[in-house]
């Protein structure tokens, strides 16, 4: 439980690290239960997730969800566009390391890094046009308690050209993100 | 699966319905949405986190965003639990108090602490800390930091929870069940509104 030295204080684009407050399991006591919990062996190496994997079956679930939600791209919103859900949510709850991840694949696949810039600097009531407006402001709304989302919203997103699964595509990823910030913020901090 | 889908339940989804065809081209997702609800409320080893605080802390942290389906859902699932009943009429009395308006908090100090926002620390009161009991409290201030204010998460607040009695697996279990209802919530919410925009 040591304090991080120099933790980021502004939202970014830049890569970041975290930290645990809280004891990971060492990588010698991995189980074959744990592994299938990781899903992707590799993230043993992570401090994040072999912290998660003290409850394998619960991080299974929630890693499987969160790889459909976000690159199960055959139809639906465009993956650009569900980074940016997830990083709209990231910097209306306050999340640095999450947004920072998010950010960056929005920039990465929309090629707006400029405008995915903005949301970071100016929080999610930066003017990045019509339909990223709409998918930012549903964001917020969502992430709001109470939740604030409603038919207003449904009805911007359909001006902006969002069909009924794109639509869902919004509230899955942007849902998904309360999940992901909450453990993100609550379990220990970014590091520069 | 024996278990309904909870969020189609929740959602009120039916099977052959638009929303119904939506969700199934996202199957994994939904999938395993329920078993992420089934590993946290029929978990193989509850050890670390009873049924019993499941129940209370979802009721709760349900409760804390206000009436839905949702909410009465982890009610009725509370007061169906053993020695859940009993624990019903303080959780609702703490739903009330800690009720308000979030995201709020602090970020970290620099260019970010223009946009601090004040808002209830909640503490559970008085009367309800013998009905709860020390784990239960602790568990209950920490998930209303984390429903309204979790930029606000500090390392002290871990040590709150090891101190209370919760080991870290249990906090990374209570972590994960706090936040999941923070999706299940949303979802639930999300497609109920779009239904209804097209009744």
């Amino acid at each position: 439980m040591s304090a991080t030295v120099n933790p980021p204080v502004v939202f970014t684009q830049d890569e970041l690290g975290w930290v645990s407050w809280i004891e990971p399991l060492p990588e010698a006591e991995l189980t074959e239960r744990h592994f299938a919990g990781l899903v992707d062996r590799a993230r043993a190496k992570s401090e994040y997730f072999r912290l998660l994997v003290r409850d394998p079956e619960v991080l299974e679930a929630r890693t499987k969800t969160d790889k459909d939600i976000f690159y199960n791209v055959a139809d639906g919103l465009p993956r650009a566009e569900r980074e940016l859900a997830a990083a709209a949510t990231s910097r209306y709850n306050g999340c640095i390391y999450c947004a920072s991840v998010h950010a960056r694949f929005a920039s990465t696949y929309s090629k707006r890094r400029e405008d995915v810039q903005k949301l970071l600097d100016e929080g999610v009531s930066a003017d990045l046009g019509e339909r990223w407006n709409a998918v930012v402001k549903a964001s917020a709304a969502l992430a709001s308690t109470p939740i604030a989302f409603g038919p207003d919203n449904i009805a911007e997103l359909r001006r902006a050209g969002l069909d009924d699964a794109e639509i869902v595509d919004v509230i899955n990823g942007a849902s998904f993100f309360n999940w992901a910030n909450r453990l993100m913020l609550s379990l220990g901090e970014p590091s520069k | 699966m024996s278990t309904p889908d909870i969020i189609d339940t929740l959602a009120g989804i039916k099977p052959g319905s638009a929303l119904d065809a939506i969700r199934a081209r996202r199957l994994q997702a939904r999938d395993n949405a329920q078993k992420s609800y089934l590993s946290l409320f029929e978990p193989i080893d509850a050890g670390d986190f009873s049924l019993l605080e499941r129940a209370a802390v979802a009721a709760f942290v349900t409760g804390l965003h206000g009436e839905s389906p949702v909410a009465t859902f982890y009610r009725d699932k509370l007061a169906a639990s053993a020695g859940g009943a009993a624990l019903l009429e303080a959780i609702e009395a703490e739903i009330a108090r800690g009720k308000t308006s979030g995201p709020y908090g602090s970020f970290p100090a620099g260019p970010l602490s223009v946009e601090n926002t004040a808002g209830l620390i909640y503490r559970v009161s008085a009367a309800s800390k013998s009905v709860l009991g020390a784990r239960l409290v602790a568990a209950f201030e920490h998930a209303h930091l984390l429903v309204f204010r979790p930029r606000d998460a500090a390392s002290t607040d871990m040590k709150a929870l090891l101190a209370a009695g919760w080991s870290n697996t249990g906090i990374v279990t209570f972590s994960q069940l706090v936040a999941f209802l923070s999706f299940q919530v949303r979802v639930v919410s999300g497609l109920r509104t779009l239904a209804a925009a097209n009744a």
